[in-house]
């Protein structure tokens, strides 16, 4: 269903209205604190925070932008975001020159071939594509170059790559696919996910940074407090639940639904955390400013986008 | 004009496959004559080390590059050239290969080389060609910078049709000189370390 009206539906104009009163607030608050706190840490932080809100803004009009032109223009918008993740993955994680030809057909034949799936709703095969088919066909494709040193580990890296960066991300645009009976929103599903996840990260580092005392895992992820989390997390979940009205689900299944996402996201988030601190880097990248890379902000969808998926798609797809 | 916007269209392009930010460690840009050595992985080497430098020094600084391929058609001859101002060398021919360099020197500009004379699958340079020495002895006042080049042998190797989409970094070092009593081998590893000791210095995360 390739659908390009250009009009703004009133539920959608309410939920950006929403989200932008919001970021008016957050700048708001931002711009006042950046006039009131004079130590040296808090200035520090406080301009990390506003870095943050700027590039906030900038992700809301792109999503914006994605909702108004309908699926096309948002299936792009991902597979660009899978591109960059996976080009930042495979960044820093060491690979060899030999691995040249399997680096060149996950992101010149992967990526397109999976968000084409999505856009032609070829559910089964979207499913399947680089579990199986990239999963055999990349170290077939590294082995015919004859080298084994690191073979394992070279072949593991792409594919981890693969599943976190264009997998598991892609599972977001593919809410767009499921078939609900009785609701055809599905650009809200997409919303509420995204909102939820993103709102939890926010709102775990605000309320990490307000009472954060005890570490969750101080080796792994020093930033990340039960403070934050239960604060952080069970805000976004109520937000979540708060958003029933836009989903099919029922309130209690909303907030449930919303409290999954977080812990999924959390655990993206503590999980590429490791992953980033086992190859001895602090970001992912530093394409985005205030939020590291591309994956520093990914890293929660990751996780979140195919648990959320697999779970509407079970109980709520016939 | 043509050339100018082909150089925009390839250094915008070049970025977004594979990035190519300049790292200034060990010096600045400067309008000093230099005599910037890299280590050599790919094709885009060139494009990536011209794209590094800010666009008042492109113009003064002219990368070395081999007239067998940049040479082989109308094409990249163009883009050697007009776009990247490029010295084209001959190798192994009968003439001395170092001649264009020095004329190119003897103007006062500056240029780019790659020591070890060919690309290499690794990500550490190879032993040096005794090209580099020649030039450090006849050219005293030209700054030696090393360059190292991070990635590149992943993201555009030997023998591969398209780049592919893995950051690269240009990370330029403090410029190294000829001592006195210096012979020909001890200088040339001392340059090789120098490009080594920046790869050391790399952490991983900043060569996004």
């Amino acid at each position: 269903m390739p659908d390009l009206n250009l009009t703004i539906e009133p539920v959608m104009a309410t939920l950006f209205g929403g989200v932008f009163a919001l970021l008016l607030v957050a700048s708001s608050i931002g711009f006042v604190l950046s006039k009131r706190v004079t130590s040296e840490g808090g200035i520090a932080t406080v301009a990390n925070l506003n870095q943050r809100i700027k590039a906030w803004w900038l992700m809301i009009a792109i999503f914006a932008v994605a909702f108004v032109f309908g699926k096309g223009v948002t299936v792009v918008l991902f597979a660009l975001t899978s591109f960059f993740v996976l080009r930042e993955f495979l960044s820093i994680t060491p690979t060899r020159a030999e691995d040249h030809t399997a680096t060149i057909a996950a992101f010149y034949l992967f990526i397109p071939l999976q968000y084409w799936l999505i856009y032609s709703d070829w559910q089964s095969l979207f499913s399947i594509l680089i579990p199986v088919w990239a999963f055999l066909l990349l170290p077939l494709l590294a082995v015919l170059k004859g080298e084994t040193t690191d073979f394992l580990a070279r072949s593991a890296k792409i594919q981890w790559g693969m599943m976190l960066g264009v997998y598991c991300i892609s599972h977001a645009p593919a809410l767009l696919l499921l078939d609900i009976p009785g609701y055809s929103d599905n650009f809200l599903l997409l919303f509420f996910l995204i909102t939820v996840v993103q709102l939890s990260d926010v709102l775990q580092y605000v309320f990490g940074k307000l009472f954060g005392k005890h570490k969750v895992a101080p080796r792994v992820s020093p930033a990340k407090t039960w403070e934050g989390l239960i604060g952080g997390g069970f805000s976004a979940a109520a937000i979540g639940a708060a958003l029933f009205w836009i989903t099919p689900f029922a309130p209690w299944e909303a907030a449930l639904l919303a409290l999954t996402i977080v812990l999924a996201g959390f655990a993206g988030g503590l999980v590429l955390s490791a992953v980033k601190r086992s190859l001895g880097a602090k970001d992912w990248g530093t394409m985005i400013e205030g939020h590291g890379g591309a994956l520093d902000r990914m890293d929660s969808v990751s996780f979140s986008a195919p648990v959320f998926f697999h779970l509407v798609n079970y109980f709520f797809v016939l | 004009m043509i050339a100018k916007l082909v150089g925009e269209a390839l250094f915008a392009a070049a970025r977004f496959l594979v990035g190519g930010q300049a790292r200034w460690r060990g010096c600045e840009p400067a309008t000093t004559q230099r005599i910037y050595f890299a280590n050599h992985a790919s094709h885009m080497d060139t494009i990536i080390m011209c794209g590094a430098l800010p666009g008042y020094l492109r113009t003064t600084t002219h990368p070395v590059a081999a007239a067998d391929y940049w040479g082989s058609g109308p094409v990249q001859r163009f883009v050697a050239l007009k776009v990247l101002n490029a010295v084209l060398v001959e190798r192994g021919g009968a003439k001395d290969p170092l001649a264009p360099l020095r004329e190119v020197l003897e103007q006062g500009e500056s240029l780019i080389i790659f020591p070890e004379g060919t690309r290499r699958a690794e990500s550490l340079p190879g032993a040096f060609k005794a090209g580099l020495y020649h030039l450090a002895k006849d050219f005293p006042e030209a700054e030696l910078v090393p360059v190292y080049l991070t990635n590149l042998a992943r993201a555009y190797p030997k023998g591969a049709i398209l780049p592919a989409p893995i950051s690269s970094a240009a990370h330029f070092g403090a410029p190294i000189q000829l001592e006195d009593s210096e012979d020909k081998a001890a200088f040339l590893a001392r340059a090789q370390a120098s490009i080594i000791a920046l790869s050391g210095e790399e952490l991983p995360g900043e060569n996004a």
